[in-house]
């Protein structure tokens, strides 16, 4: 058995624009993979494609190029043309979406949207098993037998995220992709349902694709960590290495940008503050996409892509000035 | 006159709505000093936003203050017509809003609407109000003002258009400037030029600010002083570093313990705060987090506690700013209780 559960190659993404021949490369030529039973953490700003990644790889919507492999089989390969059918292996890859407001159909009750997937994979031998198995998905996440009869609306924001999870339970996956789980939640909510994710993944064995755009939760969550900017990766390496080691600039203005909540760090701390906004997918820019923005800019950055590659075991970053970038002062918080 | 800018006593004020009656502030009392910053902290529904709009008379119609005074500037807010609020309002006191999308005109020019401001209050001219437009977007660093003001709100990226938003509040130089979740809606890279912004602003206008978040990494970095809101109290409020290194609320405890620390290499499991916040249909007798707290004793249910006052930790806090530290807790109370008799005893 392989000790990676997905992988992922050259993955490419491209939106047509309405009315003109330009494309929108939400991602472009995305390479990683997800060992089994690691939670891999994607960080970027809105519009990086993190959660196009995340949808292309459960093929929700169909990648424009690219290969992916989960366990050994092949689901999708641009060259070779090979479209697997995808109906056994949604019974394997699940995801969790961002908003438990507008994820959850408003007129089915909660046991009817969590036994529908029992339904389409034929799951449950009869109506009796299917009842049982609807309670103990929600016990699993800390509601209550209850609770099943009861529509969306009668929830609050962190009981229904625990419903939206225990829908992609109830088929038994071993991959879950999480898109943005926590960031509609109250802080104090926030962390029960944290917390939720790490338990059930030690109880169930499972792997997490956890895309989020706050860096202190994805650092707390994940094994690994893939910074994305503008649709491409710029940086992936494990947590505690990207937070106190990271070699990118933008991964280190991103660290730096992250408020702490502590006064003394707070006023101590020297933030790096990039100029200017995230420049629009359509006109990207040449060469390194981040070059608009980053301090180290030449004329290399403009006319050549930088390459994807390791800089110490397991630790990838793309940037043409590592040098300069890894002797500047860091964003990165000094560890206590 | 007060001595303060905001003087807040005892505001109670409710909602309404055909379910009932919904408690969103329930006895709540702020004292702000010019020039202050002051951090209001709480979960949605907690009544951080409320608070902060009951000071510009900003309450939707089934909402109603009920008793208490609001003070602002030599102004008795809850007592005054909307005809006297709005020559307030816009001018002494200004507001920004958490999303910059959909608080902005979309059919009117940038220009239009900084200038509109500008206008409303005062007896400037066209062209007057103009360049003082001209002023404002450079002031909030936005450059090329010229060819800004003839743009409309899709032009302009999310942090532009909240940088916009804090023109349009400067416009006639308030006093004092609410700011609801600025930076919510923004990518933490503009969160950050944004917040870097509004520090400076505050140093150069010395305008008193209230900042209303739900993100404790935020208000730490610019507040003088914290006022922590649940369920439509002020549960605990003092200056910013005593909040944080010596937060006696459970409340607030808990709050600072379930957000992932970045610093630290050590991994260490999150404490959430169990259960859910409280429905203010429906609010419990006692102190409203007793069914959340884990150290609830019987009369917590029973009683809502008074305030418990602390000596202020020392530290940074401009001197003058500082707001003496509270908390409402049976648990200090008691504490304190313990420590009186203990000394009697001896």
């Amino acid at each position: 058995m392989s000790d990676k559960l997905l992988d992922i190659k050259g993955l490419k993404q491209y939106f047509p624009v309405a009315g003109s021949k330009k494309v929108v490369k939400a991602v472009d030529d995305v390479s990683f993979y997800i060992k089994r039973g690691e939670t891999f953490g994607l960080v970027g700003e809105s519009g990086c494609g993190k959660t196009t990644t995340g949808r292309s790889i459960l093929r929700l919507i169909e990648p424009t190029a690219g290969r992916i492999e989960y366990d050994g089989q092949v689901l999708f390969d641009s060259e070779k043309k090979i479209k697997a059918d995808m109906l056994p292996y949604r019974r394997k890859m699940q995801i969790v979406f961002q908003d438990p407001y507008a994820s959850l159909d408003p007129r089915m009750t909660v046991g009817d949207i969590i036994g529908e997937a029992l339904d389409i994979h034929k799951l449950c031998a009869d109506k009796q098993e299917r009842r049982d198995r609807i309670i103990e998905l929600l016990s699993r996440v800390g509601l209550n037998s209850e609770h099943a009869n009861r529509y969306p609306h009668e929830f609050s924001g962190g009981q229904r995220q625990r419903v939206g999870i225990a829908r992609a339970l109830a088929v038994d996956p071993e991959f879950i992709v999480c898109d943005e789980p926590v960031s509609a939640l109250d802080v104090s909510i926030q962390a029960q349902v944290v917390n939720m994710f790490e338990e059930l993944q030690e109880a169930l064995h499972l792997t997490y694709l956890f895309i989020a755009h706050d860096l202190s939760v994805v650092n707390h969550i994940s094994d690994r960590i893939g910074v994305m900017y503008l649709g491409h990766m710029v940086e992936l390496a494990e947590s505690e290495e990207l937070i106190f080691h990271s070699a990118h600039p933008y991964t280190q203005s991103l660290i730096s940008a992250v408020p702490v909540a502590d006064p003394n760090t707070a006023r101590s701390s020297k933030r790096i503050i990039l100029q200017g906004d995230v420049p629009s997918p359509v006109d990207p820019p040449s060469g390194c996409a981040f070059r608009t923005r980053c301090p180290y800019a030449d004329e290399k950055c403009a006319s050549e892509t930088p390459e994807f590659k390791e800089i110490s075991a397991g630790h990838f970053c793309a940037c043409h000035h590592l040098d300069k970038a890894s002797k500047a002062e860091t964003g990165s918080p000094k560890p206590v | 006159m007060s001595e303060y800018l905001v003087d807040i006593i005892h505001e109670k004020l409710s909602f309404f709505t055909p379910a009932g009656e919904v408690k969103a502030l329930n006895d709540v009392s702020i004292q702000m000093r010019e020039g202050e910053v002051l951090g209001i902290v709480g979960e949605s529904g907690s009544g951080k936003s409320v608070t902060a709009y009951s000071l510009m008379g900003l309450t939707a119609d089934n909402g109603k203050i009920i008793g208490g005074e609001v003070n602002f500037n030599g102004h008795r807010i809850d007592l005054m017509t909307e005809k006297e609020i709005r020559k307030i309002r816009g001018k002494e006191i200004s507001i920004i809003f958490q999303d910059p999308m959909t608080s902005l005109n979309p059919v009117y020019t940038i220009g239009n609407q900084i200038e509109e401001a500008v206008r409303v209050h005062g007896d400037k001219t066209k062209n007057e109000a103009r360049e003082r437009a001209r002023e404002l977007l450079t002031l909030v660093g936005i450059n090329e003002p010229d060819k800004r003001l003839k743009q409309y709100p899709h032009e302009l990226s999310g942090g532009m258009r909240q940088r916009v938003m804090i023109a349009i509040a400067l416009a006639c130089e308030p006093k004092l400037l609410i700011a609801d979740e600025p930076t919510t809606a923004l990518d933490v890279t503009i969160q950050a030029q944004i917040l870097e912004l509004m520090n400076d602003l505050k140093k150069k206008l010395k305008m008193g600010i209230i900042l209303i978040t739900h993100d404790l990494g935020v208000v730490a970095s610019m507040c003088d002083n914290i006022a922590v809101m649940y369920a439509g109290e002020i549960v605990e409020y003092g200056p910013l570093d005593d909040i944080f290194y010596n937060p006696q609320h459970e409340y607030t405890k808990g709050l600072l313990k379930s957000i992932p620390k970045f610093q630290e290499k050590e991994y260490s499991k999150l404490v959430p705060i169990e259960g859910q916040p409280v429905d203010l249909l429906n609010p419990p007798k006692g102190c409203p987090f007793a069914p959340r707290c884990e150290s609830c004793m019987k009369v917590c249910l029973e009683k809502k506690p008074e305030r418990t006052e602390f000596d202020n930790l020392g530290g940074y806090t401009v001197v003058g700013m500082k707001g003496k530290h509270y908390s409402r807790c049976f648990l200090q109370a008691k504490k304190e209780f313990e420590m009186k008799n203990g000394e009697v005893k001896a």
